[in-house]
């Protein structure tokens, strides 16, 4: 079973982390830049998070034979300090670099004005630099959350096939679905989804433009969590293609939208995909995305 | 090491059509650029060095990436992009300020081009850039350690700091190969000749192994300066 996790905090992990994760099946993976439990107060902290998610991260994860992407943004809860908004300036310097791969987390907190005017500047920032966009939805008031945040995404450049609508339920996939955008689920040991309801989703909705992640981070979560609900997809019925498409080809098509997806796995790993879509898809499908020369 | 004539050559030999032109373009742009101290915003060339991984690369054949070993001239896929960038940086005449800004605001692999690019630039001749080597060694990304020990360490960084970079690069298990000119640093270096035997030792109290290339330095320390050359390049 080849796994992209198409939303994990790596450096919030170990390196036991990133062995028990190659063991499992994981390939490949993208870190979405987030807040790190500590509120930063200058725009200089994020400067040095973004430089380590496009050096440090990727070389550890190279080192266990993972390749790594990530996405880029000011997140919700810290665009709500004015000492930390600065950074919307300076993103555009990162957003060209090639490890990029979306525009994310964005989305909302606690919705509030800040959140606003954060989530439209960089839903602009990913239709500028030919990005697609992760969004997250709120902890909070989820529903109305997930409703706000698809009113701005359909006001914005970027078209809803290109938008990654996370942390979704059973409250909110119905919504999110009839949108148009991708759909994302984050499975927790404790909170968010969990293994069965994440299959009893997939029954319902079908394993299409569906994204399974474990969204592990500094809090009580599991980085196993995507090979459990393919473990667990077989056991019910599922097959094996369906459960590819789920934790393999829908990261990879999606992120593949930016045109800088570069996943060079061993020799058995690159033998397999290529039967199933040739050697051409490991490296994104070429961005509908503005010429960039 | 290839001279950039040479290295061009190598890498356009690996791209396809596209690929070729689009590095055309960017070497043209690189080239006819003009100091712009006032415009707002990164020159084009500049978002071409950023941007150069996407846009340099094997055409795909089906096969794994990893799976090509280097060809005779030493450049294998995986340094497609290294190589497209220390053209750039070459054909941009890039001077000590500008190398130090992309360096500071580079990705992991921007910033083992720009150490890469040293030897070819214009500032080969000044110690300016020494703080990029220097930064490139306090990390423990090997690519970056590796990198920052070529032919511009070889001839500037001082000597504590040389010695220092020998012992991490044979601590960290860089190979001996990727250090630039280290017979000629190494023969007759007491102090250095003492570091690597205590650093046996410590190995050795620990029950590990030596490094293989620990003893080959050991033995260059201590030829008597001067001396004839103790192994020839073949050898080495």
């Amino acid at each position: 079973m080849r796994i992209f996790d198409p939303h994990i905090h790596m450096t919030s992990r170990t390196t036991d982390d990133y062995e028990a994760m190659y063991a499992a099946g994981v390939r490949a993976l993208v870190e979405p830049s987030f807040w790190l439990g500590q509120p930063r107060t200058s725009p200089a902290s994020f400067y040095d998070y973004f430089d380590s998610l496009l050096g440090w991260e990727p070389f550890r994860a190279a080192q266990h034979g993972i390749a790594h992407h990530c996405t880029l943004a000011l997140n919700p809860k810290e665009a709500n300090d004015p000492r930390c908004t600065p950074v919307l300036d300076e993103l555009p310097r990162y957003l060209v670099k090639d490890g990029v791969v979306a525009v994310g987390e964005i989305g909302y907190d606690s919705m509030t004005p800040a959140e606003d005017a954060a989530l439209a500047a960089q839903l602009q920032l990913a239709a500028d630099h030919g990005l697609p966009a992760l969004v997250h939805t709120p902890h909070r008031d989820k529903l109305a959350g997930l409703r706000r945040t698809l009113d701005v995404v359909g006001e914005s450049a970027l078209p809803p096939d290109r938008v990654l609508v996370d942390h979704l339920n059973e409250t909110t996939v119905k919504e999110a679905k009839d949108s148009g955008c991708w759909l994302g689920f984050s499975v927790y040991p404790d909170t968010k989804m969990d293994e069965e309801r994440m299959v009893a989703i997939l029954r319902a909705y079908g394993p299409e433009k569906v994204l399974v992640n474990s969204a592990a981070d500094w809090g009580r979560s599991d980085p196993l969590k995507t090979r459990k609900v393919g473990d667990l997809m077989r056991a019910e019925g599922f097959t094996e293609d369906e459960v590819d498409l789920v934790l393999w080809r829908n990261p990879v098509a999606f992120y593949g939208l930016s045109g800088r997806l570069e996943l060079d796995l061993d020799a058995d790993d690159t033998a397999a995909t290529a039967t199933h879509e040739g050697n051409s898809i490991l490296r994104g499908a070429p961005a509908a995305a503005p010429a960039e020369r | 090491m290839l001279t950039v004539t040479e290295l061009r050559a190598a890498v356009e030999q690996r791209l396809d059509e596209t690929g070729r032109a689009w590095l055309d373009g960017a070497l043209t742009d690189a080239a006819t650029s003009e100091p712009r101290p006032d415009a707002p915003g990164p020159a084009r060339w500049e978002l071409d060095f950023a941007s150069a991984g996407r846009h340099v690369r094997t055409p795909a054949t089906g096969r794994p990436v990893t799976a090509d070993r280097p060809g005779p001239d030493g450049l294998g896929p995986v340094d497609l992009p290294d190589a497209a960038r220390v053209l750039i940086l070459h054909a941009a005449r890039a001077d000590a300020p500008t190398v130090a800004r992309l360096y500071a605001h580079g990705t992991g692999a921007e910033r083992r081009a720009v150490l890469r690019a040293l030897p070819h630039l214009g500032l080969f001749a000044g110690a300016d850039a020494v703080p990029l080597v220097e930064d490139a060694l306090r990390t423990n990304d090997t690519r970056l350690v590796a990198a920052a020990v070529g032919p511009y360490a070889a001839r500037h960084l001082s000597p504590h700091s040389w010695r220092q970079a020998v012992l991490k690069c044979l601590f960290t298990g860089v190979p001996l190969s990727a250090v630039a000119d280290w017979e000629r640093r190494a023969r007759g270096d007491g102090e250095l000749g003492r570091m690597l035997g205590d650093y046996a030792r410590e190995r050795t109290a620990a029950g590990r192994p030596v490094p293989g290339d620990l003893d080959r330095v050991l033995a260059m320390t201590r030829a008597l300066p001067g001396a004839p050359r103790a192994l020839t390049r073949e050898e080495s």
